[in-house]
């Protein structure tokens, strides 16, 4: 044993080296990125790591290599879990051989999602069972407990930590490299009554997995991951408990510092949930506030508990309107909520009355090529009746004032659906749909397929920055590099929109702003679905084309720039532009705009002088 | 010793290195540290915070509103946002820049210098930090996160030594960037 300082991804990351793991998939999403990112930094010989194209797939290279014997651990953020949904639910129900990890970062706020969605609701509907970190060393420890439970009943099993725990950093005991595990896979045994899913085994299964959980119920009530405080189980004359689970629950340590020791329980696997320990926390008490984000799960099973053993309980929390609804938990939202439960002053010093602070929603970078492909379209499709489907990744950031170039986003892949739909609807509209690369690759095809058979009308824009943006640059079929280091052929997008049948494949680079405009005018007016390729990497895979710079005698002050394409690296002050050299990369966008010409590069050439 | 620090600014600063390196540092003091960072789309030009606990008896890497003892902030109106979490008696060290939002760009609405304003009216303990001058002596704007950080240091306000700063830094910042960021660690020196 050793202490070191890991993010909580990270740590959970090196509690799977450490539990042997032989197989990590996924893909990348916030919260959850660094997780498989830090197992390949660290990989150990005998393990194999990708970045799938979607989580469906990870989810069932994860099941194969499972079904072969390995420890395989797969990794994605909440939104993932519904892509992968599918195979999952009917993994459970054929089992596992090797140890199977699910881990699934969840993300309340929501601070980088669609939804706030609880993958512990998921683990009750799916019946696969859940482990909750509430700190760093927590999710560390968890990791060989869930591969041990997963080998033990042959069923996946969830670790799913919320965006503080995967991005809290501590410094934690993790075991020294000698300490590791190793796990040897036995390999694939042929057994159709096993792996091929039928009707009839799903009702055995079905049987057997209810039987498991009822039996887990007892057993995770002794988890370590499981307790209450205080452990002596003194103040007998309690009226009044609190029940928290991952972050939250430690936000409670902190509110039971300063309002005095409550007895509290700590749920660390929330399914199946330890009843007979949550009974012994309940002897007693007159009422309980849970303490948790995203769903009530706590609440609604402790309100099952009461009902089931005639209990005279007031379960409070978010069903009761004592705990907000939606959004993070914080120390303070847990602080005071538990004061006024407890009847006690939250205290705290005066609240200070801040002025008007600015407002900073997240923008495309300076220098962003999605920005001149934005543009491009805005310009070459003015006064025309149109509809711009957007989707995930950086490029939803193409919704902000002055592009406002997003009129729908929905989720990965979706914006190609929405166009089709659309079309059918109301077939006088240009429709346009908007997909990244890596989001091209991970969802979109099949719907370039079903455009093209349906005979649909729309114009599908790749915006290929040679990149995994959003998520911290991750490698993707299009750039020709695993995860394992190796260079492999590159999959080229025209390659594959021709070989589905499009006939119309434009590709343009968007910072050269005429070419753009021209080619999305030509390929907007054919019919059928057509493709537009915007290629040009991200400002942060590549070097900088120098720096734009304003003539301060030249400039007019006509605000054409800033009111154009809102580069946060433009900013105007006393009647002129100015740019910001920090941020310039010199991609020239606004130099190709400006109506007087006082925008040019300095120093070294920008590309397109 | 027990210390809450807040770092703010805004998406692209360099906030998670500057905590990074003090949380690295107080590893190498043997003191137990947590600390959170904003990662994500906030990342893209929004604003953006650390929390560091160094010291025993954190249950948890978020700090509580008035439970702050020094905040360190990379741009003027991020600063006045942190400030709820600051104590009565903490210390605020500010650099004297504003990030302009695209929003205010294009419709107006923030003033930098009434945020400065704020803080000296509201903020007993506070240093602002002129690093446009030190960008122009040091040659480069790129090290605002080590700047900082050495003013924060030579204020006394880490509670950390020297050495394990300087390690920390050696540790974590690529070698060819390696004395410029260390030349503006030490330019309060």
């Amino acid at each position: 044993m050793h202490k070191e300082f890991l993010m909580g991804n990270e740590a959970i990351a090196m509690g799977a080296v450490a539990a042997g793991v032989n197989l990590v998939c996924g893909y990348p999403g916030t919260p959850s990125t660094e997780v498989l990112e830090t197992v390949a930094k660290h990989r150990p010989a005998d393990c194999y790591v990708e970045w799938s194209i979607n989580e469906k797939t990870a989810m069932e290279v994860a099941a194969g290599a499972a079904y072969a014997g390995s420890r395989v651990l797969v990794t994605m953020k909440q939104m993932g879990l519904n892509v992968a949904s599918d195979p999952l639910m009917c993994v459970e129900y054929v089992g596992v051989k090797g140890g199977m990890v699910v881990l699934v970062a969840d993300d309340p706020g929501p601070i980088s999602s669609q939804t706030e969605q609880d993958t512990r609701s998921f683990a009750r509907f799916s019946k696969v069972p859940c482990f909750d970190p509430s700190t760093a060393q927590e999710a560390y420890d968890m990791m060989e407990e869930a591969f041990a439970l997963s080998e033990q009943y042959g069923t996946p099993v969830f670790v799913r930590p919320t965006t503080r725990v995967s991005h809290g950093y501590a410094s934690i005991d993790v075991k020294d490299a000698e300490e590791y595990r190793t796990h040897k896979a036995e390999g694939f045994i042929k057994d159709t009554k096993k792996w091929v899913i039928f009707p009839r085994a799903s009702f055995l299964n079905h049987q057997r997995i209810e039987a498991r959980n009822a039996q887990l119920t007892q057993e995770l009530s002794a988890s370590g991951f499981n307790g209450i405080l205080p452990e002596s189980g003194e103040m007998a004359d309690v009226r009044k408990g609190l029940a928290a689970g991952g972050i939250s629950y430690t936000y409670a340590l902190e509110a039971r510092k300063a309002l005095g020791s409550t007895r509290l329980l700590k749920v660390g696997t929330p399914f199946p949930f330890p009843e007979e320990l949550a009974l012994q926390f309940l002897d007693g008490l007159d009422e309980v506030l849970c303490l948790e984000e995203l769903d009530p799960v706590i609440e609604r099973e402790l309100i099952y508990l009461c009902g089931k053993h005639h209990l005279n309980v007031k379960i409070r929390g978010k069903l009761t309107g004592d705990v907000q609804a939606a959004g993070e938990n914080t120390v303070d939202s847990v602080k005071t909520a538990a004061a006024s439960f407890l009847g006690l002053a939250a205290g705290g010093q005066e609240a200070l009355e801040l002025p008007p602070l600015p407002v900073r929603p997240p923008v495309l970078c300076a220098g962003c090529p999605h920005r001149a492909s934005f543009y491009a379209v805005k310009q070459a499709m003015k006064g025309k009746k149109t509809i711009y489907c957007g989707d995930i990744g950086c490029y939803t950031l193409g919704n902000a004032m002055p592009l406002d170039m997003v009129d729908t986003c929905l989720c990965m892949g979706a914006g190609l659906g929405i166009a089709q739909g659309v079309f059918h609807t109301e077939p006088d509209t240009s429709c346009f749909a908007f997909v990244g690369d890596s989001t091209f690759f991970a969802s979109a095809i099949p719907s370039v397929i079903n455009g093209v058979f349906n005979q649909a009308d729309f114009t599908l824009v790749v915006l290929d920055n040679s990149t995994t943006a959003m998520t911290g640059h991750q490698p993707h079929p299009g750039t020709g590099r695993t995860m394992m280091g190796e260079n492999v052929p590159a999959i080229s997008i025209e390659s594959v929109l021709k070989g589905i049948g499009l006939t119309c494949v434009e590709t343009v680079d968007p910072l050269d702003h005429e070419a753009a405009v021209a080619c999305v005018q030509t390929v907007a007016a054919q019919k059928g679905v057509k493709a537009i390729i915007f290629r040009s990497p991200c400002i942060a895979v590549s070097k900088p084309a120098g720096k734009c710079g304003v003539d301060p005698d030249a400039c007019i002050g006509c605000r054409t720039c800033i009111d154009e394409i809102g580069c946060p690296a433009l900013s105007f002050a006393d009647g002129r532009a100015v740019i910001d050299e920090g941020q310039c990369t010199g991609c020239g966008l606004c130099s190709q705009l400006c109506p007087a010409g006082a925008i040019a590069p300095v120093r070294k050439e920008a590309r397109h002088e | 010793m027990s210390k809450n620090i807040i770092l703010c600014g805004v998406g692209g600063q360099g906030t998670v290195l500057a905590s990074r390196l003090i949380s690295a540092a107080a590893m190498k003091e043997g003191l137990p540290v947590q600390s959170a960072e904003t990662i994500g789309m906030a990342q893209r030009g929004g604003s953006v915070f650390s929390h560091i606990r160094i010291g025993e008896g954190a249950d948890t890497p978020m700090i509580g509103l008035g439970q702050a003892d020094l905040i360190l902030g990379f741009e003027l109106g991020e600063t006045v946002r942190q400030l709820p979490y600051l104590r009565k008696s903490g210390r605020v060290i500010a650099a004297d820049r504003a990030v302009m939002p695209v929003t205010a760009s294009l419709s107006g609405g923030y003033d930098p210098a009434l945020m400065k304003q704020y803080l000296q009216k509201n903020v007993a303990d506070l240093q602002i930090v002129e690093v446009e001058k030190a960008f122009a002596e040091l040659g480069s704007a790129k090290v605002l996160n080590l700047l900082l950080l050495g003013a924060a240091f030579y204020a006394d306000s880490l509670g950390l030594q020297k050495e394990s700063m300087l390690s920390a830094i050696e540790d974590n910042v690529p070698a060819k960037f390696l004395d410029l960021n260390k030349k503006a660690f030490c330019y309060f020196d």
